[in-house]
């Protein structure tokens, strides 16, 4: 049964692969035809998310907040205003929101009803935070969701889960790591991970990272 | 719409499983696609909320059957159609047939850096808020058969109003081409137990963004 379901699952995903190829194919075509879209543009876009826009300008953030506590303040007020200053090579639209984990609170984002992400600070968003497990449980069991990605936090720990269903975004501010004293900016940052900007995991353990 | 992809709180989806070191598209299509709906969009074909409606319409076996860009192939289709941009015979030739129709803008390569920034949604606000952060509110128990961002699992619940957000685009009205009529935007945040019943987390906090006809006082 197992080996019948993997087996329909890779066919399945065959199929979509070439039939999708050569709809969007047809498509790009006739709309490139008819002058509504230009190549060049898509491929230009195209390439600035596989290359120019990623988790790496939100640890940026997270890591300039991890060091300076007037540029904190600012992101709490506004983390829109606040990314401005940093001058990453990418503008943040309006009402990018950050939320602080605490040694007692700690904080998930999710969108139940499509994929709502702060992509602007983050690149697109991960497969799985488009799947319909995570969108559906993120919001009524989040420890196993956590259990998922290998995390367990303290039982008494608050969880608190945002659904992103406007126009706003968020982007989670970690808790900076212990044995961190003195490191650069530069340093911090490549312990922020993606996830622990979600809120599906913690910045990486800085004994490991050093 | 009471539909597939209101997805919060259902049962049976099974585990998350993460994808270590995941490529940003797994095959050159899906950016294409990503980059197709964005550019028409972008050229003002439809808006952000006409789109996530296209999504949504699609039948509950096929959203769930496919690929998340496979769907978005699928929804760039039906409103490259519904709206007259091109012909069924076309796509299906490959080839255009006929002229084309006009665009509000023209998105072209030098409109791309604009285009990697979200949209502004935040607009003037028509009336003063009627809530203020504190207040105790009940999410209305609504059902259109169009596009809400009001999650079903969120509905008839109460919860606390957390932050005023602006005023905002109403999706439910700019969705179905009925223009942007904003509304106040709220966080509204509820106990773990007041949406999942006694058995839920004791530790667990949901909010959601709720526009200002989503609420009533509690």
């Amino acid at each position: 049964m197992a080996q019948d379901h993997d087996h329909d699952d890779h066919d399945a995903h065959g199929s979509e692969l070439s039939e999708m190829q050569l709809r969007v194919r047809a498509l790009e075509t006739v709309l490139a035809e008819k002058g509504y879209i230009d190549p060049a543009a898509l491929d230009a876009m195209i390439e600035a998310f596989e290359t120019k826009i990623g988790p790496h300008l939100g640890a940026r953030v997270v890591a300039k907040a991890w060091t300076d506590p007037a540029f904190k303040q600012a992101l709490i007020k506004d983390a829109t205003q606040a990314v401005q200053t940093l001058g990453l090579n990418n503008r943040v639209g309006d009402h990018l929101i950050a939320v602080e984990n605490t040694p007692t609170l700690h904080n998930m984002i999710v969108c139940t009803l499509c994929s709502c992400y702060p992509w602007e600070v983050l690149g697109l968003p991960p497969v799985w935070y488009k799947s319909a497990p995570y969108r559906s449980r993120a919001v009524n069991d989040p420890r196993g969701v956590l259990a998922d990605f290998g995390l367990s936090l303290p039982a008494q720990t608050q969880i608190r889960v945002w659904d992103s269903t406007a126009e706003t975004r968020f982007i989670v501010l970690p808790m900076r790591p212990a044995g961190t004293e003195g490191w650069s900016e530069e340093k911090l940052a490549g312990l922020v991970t993606r996830d622990s900007m979600i809120g599906t995991g913690l910045p990486k353990d800085p004994k490991a990272a050093a | 719409m009471d539909g597939i992809h209101d997805m919060g709180g259902m049962h049976g989806f099974g585990k998350v499983e993460p994808e270590a070191n995941e490529p940003v598209f797994h095959a050159a299509w899906e950016g294409r696609c990503l980059a197709l709906n964005r550019a028409m969009g972008a050229a003002g074909a439809w808006t952000i909320d006409e789109a996530r409606f296209g999504i949504e319409k699609l039948p509950p076996a096929v959203y769930l059957s496919h690929s998340y860009y496979g769907n978005w192939a699928l929804r760039l289709e039906n409103m490259v159609v519904e709206r007259g941009f091109a012909g069924a015979d076309e796509i299906a030739r490959g080839h255009a047939l006929r002229p084309s129709k006009a665009l509000k803008r023209k998105f072209d390569v030098a409109a791309v850096p604009r285009s990697l920034a979200r949209g502004s949604f935040g607009r003037e606000a028509p009336a003063p808020a009627r809530f203020k952060i504190g207040d105790r509110v009940r999410t209305k128990n609504i059902h259109p058969s169009t596009h809400t961002r009001l999650p079903r699992y969120a509905r008839g619940r109460v919860g606390v109003i957390e932050a005023l957000r602006g005023c905002h685009v109403f999706p439910d009205t700019s969705a179905i081409g009925a223009g942007e009529n904003p509304q106040w935007l709220y966080t509204v945040q509820f106990e773990g137990r007041e949406l999942w019943g006694d058995t839920a987390d004791p530790t667990l906090t949901v909010s959601i963004e709720a526009f200002e006809p989503y609420l009533e006082a509690a």
